[in-house]
């Protein structure tokens, strides 16, 4: 009967999700990967919390940086190697090997740098290793055939050790390491991809192959910033989020009535779309406006204007915001979408939610983050379900191209509430409607509903039915005088 | 790179994990080598790593057998058993390196 393959905590919790619980205990793991992808800083990463949350010291033994770069890479990060070092938690060995000095004048093993390892895992009963990088033992040494049984011999002392080892190595050509590694380290295998896609800085990171062991295989975004390295999985597909009781206010009466429960659920997500012009923010502001009212904490991030600019224009249309941003429950962010890649977007939304912990946040628009397709949607989708994962009620704004139920998205799927804004053109005039696309999980008025901004909010008028039609605009009102009379 | 001072003395130290075949071979091959061109003047002394792993570290070996000229400066390795004696001899700065363009 096989018996569960037993794993270590990677030490970022992103890549424990995607690898189903970790790194395969007392095994190698290969980290391969460009120059500046974050191959060194993973390792570090592995051994700092290797040490500080799970009580296993570990040795990093270093081929290109020394331990005062290495130090100094990491002090931004807040990890103080030299204190983990003295607490005996940590050894950076740093191995210098330079080659214009090396003369090889006969026969000879790597023993030296089995015994050197040796001593630094007794001296810390070290349970993780590090080595990085191989590859300069391949462009100093001249014995290849020797150094490839040597590395064998390496791995198969790794494991009769017991340690849990992250090797990492260079991404090669046509193969995956440059000098194929892979075939010696092959119980779990990562790559990390770092690439430049309209002039944004893209971190990708697969797990190409583990052994005994289910996994993700998708590419999946990854940041390195003052926390250190962090993966965002795409975990929407879990769906454990809980349902959350409560009813969350548009803070227009009329709309809440609209719904079956009187407004939204709180948690939920909920989308506005329209062509430019229709409303959208005023409907998004007045949503956070009401909650942070009511004593909840909204947070607006908005793409397309300023918080000047944003206030000046609802304050117009009645929605004013800067009472409750002076009590500090209402705040508001602004970015220019174009400034940050995907990834930061959703490190600075995660920053901002943990920093502020809202009840309620707003995206204004969705379609502001820039680039198109499958990158977008699964950012968007990443997005969304932080928020529902914390309970925080989202409401997002999406411009659509014409006035279809559709958008270019993607993430309609996601959606709880759909709130779609149009203008009509009639008769020559232009007249505001809005209608519920969808509310999962009540029911909701399918009625299409007029509804004009005065300096006082949003107002919707009456439905005017008569004899099986809808009136709107100034028809409605000459078919309100015919009736009267 | 200069020859070094005719008469200094030279200091070699010969680091080795254990007595194996290679270990005795290198130094018997060492004290030949070191008999031949620096007769009188040098000394050698033998470190084994299984003794003293720590050395490893502090003195940068990884392979083994390492030859490591510590005086006189600047410091020379060779690694291997030393069965090659041209290397070995324009490893320790004892023959000229032949021109390169």
């Amino acid at each position: 009967m096989a018996r569960a393959l037993e794993k270590v905590s990677s030490g970022v919790a992103g890549l424990d999700e995607l690898t189903h619980g970790g790194l395969p205990r007392g095994r190698p793991t290969l980290v391969c990967g460009g120059p500046g992808c974050g191959k060194t800083m993973l390792g570090l990463q592995f051994l700092v919390r290797g040490a500080l949350d799970h009580g296993e010291p570990g040795v990093f033994l270093a081929f290109e940086e020394t331990a005062e770069d290495l130090a100094v890479n990491v002090a931004s990060v807040g990890w103080d190697l030299d204190a983990l070092a003295a607490e005996g938690q940590l050894i950076t060995d740093h191995v210098r090997i330079d080659p214009q000095h090396i003369q090889e004048a006969g026969a000879y093993d790597l023993e030296g740098l089995f015994v050197r390892l040796g001593a630094d895992i007794a001296e810390i009963g070290a349970r993780r290793v590090v080595i990085d990088t191989l590859e300069v033992l391949f462009a100093s040494l001249r014995d290849q055939a020797l150094l490839r049984a040597e590395l064998r011999r390496l791995f198969a002392w790794l494991k009769e050790h017991g340690v849990t080892a992250m090797i990492t190595a260079e991404r090669g050509e046509g193969s995956l390491t440059r000098h194929g590694l892979e075939e010696y380290v092959s119980d779990c295998v990562l790559l990390l991809d770092h690439r430049v896609a309209h002039q944004v800085t893209t971190r990708r990171l697969r797990v190409v192959k583990y052994r005994g062991s289910a996994h993700a295989t998708d590419e999946t975004p990854f940041m390195i910033d003052e926390q250190g390295f962090r993966v965002m999985p795409l975990s929407s597909l879990r769906l454990e989020h809980e349902a959350t009781a409560g009813v969350v206010s548009s803070g227009v009466p009329d709309l809440d009535a609209m719904f079956g429960i009187g407004g939204c659920y709180r948690g939920s997500s909920i989308l506005i779309t329209g062509t430019p012009g229709s409303a959208k923010t005023t409907i998004a502001g007045s949503f956070a406006r009401t909650a942070a009212a009511g004593g909840q904490r909204a947070l607006y991030m908005s793409l397309e204007e300023s918080p000047a600019q944003l206030q000046r224009n609802l304050a117009s249309v009645g929605v004013h915001f800067p009472e409750q941003v002076a009590s500090g429950r209402l705040r508001l962010v602004s970015t220019r979408p174009s400034a940050y890649g995907l990834e930061e977007h959703l490190a600075l939304l995660l920053h901002e939610v943990n920093d502020f912990e809202p009840d309620l946040v707003v995206l204004d628009p969705l379609s502001g983050y820039g680039l198109d397709g499958a990158d977008r949607q699964a950012m968007l989708t990443r997005m969304i379900d932080l928020l529902k994962a914390r309970s925080i009620t989202g409401v997002f704004t999406g411009l659509l191209s014409s006035a279809r139920d559709e958008t270019d998205l993607g993430i309609s799927s996601v959606i709880d509430t759909w709130l779609t804004l149009g203008n009509i053109e009639r008769n020559g005039e232009r007249t505001r409607t809005l209608a519920i696309v969808k509310a999962r999980g009540m029911s909701h008025s399918n009625q299409v509903r007029e509804f004009v901004l005065t300096d006082e909010g949003i107002e919707l008028l009456d439905v005017y039915r008569r004899g099986g039609d809808v009136y709107t605009g100034a028809a409605r009102r000459q078919r309100m005088e015919e009736d009267r009379a | 790179m200069t020859t070094p001072e005719p008469d200094a003395k030279w200091e070699l130290r010969l680091y080795v994990a254990g007595q194996t075949p290679r270990a005795i071979t290198a130094l018997q091959n060492l004290e030949r080598i070191c008999e031949e061109h620096l007769a009188g003047r040098y000394t050698i002394e033998v470190i084994d790593l299984r003794e003293r792993p720590q050395l490893a570290r502090g003195d940068e070996i990884i392979a083994v057998p390492t030859l490591v000229r510590h005086l006189p400066e600047p410091m020379m390795k060779i690694i291997g058993d030393l069965s090659d004696t041209e290397r070995v001899l324009v490893g320790l700065q004892l023959r000229q390196r032949p021109n390169r363009p």
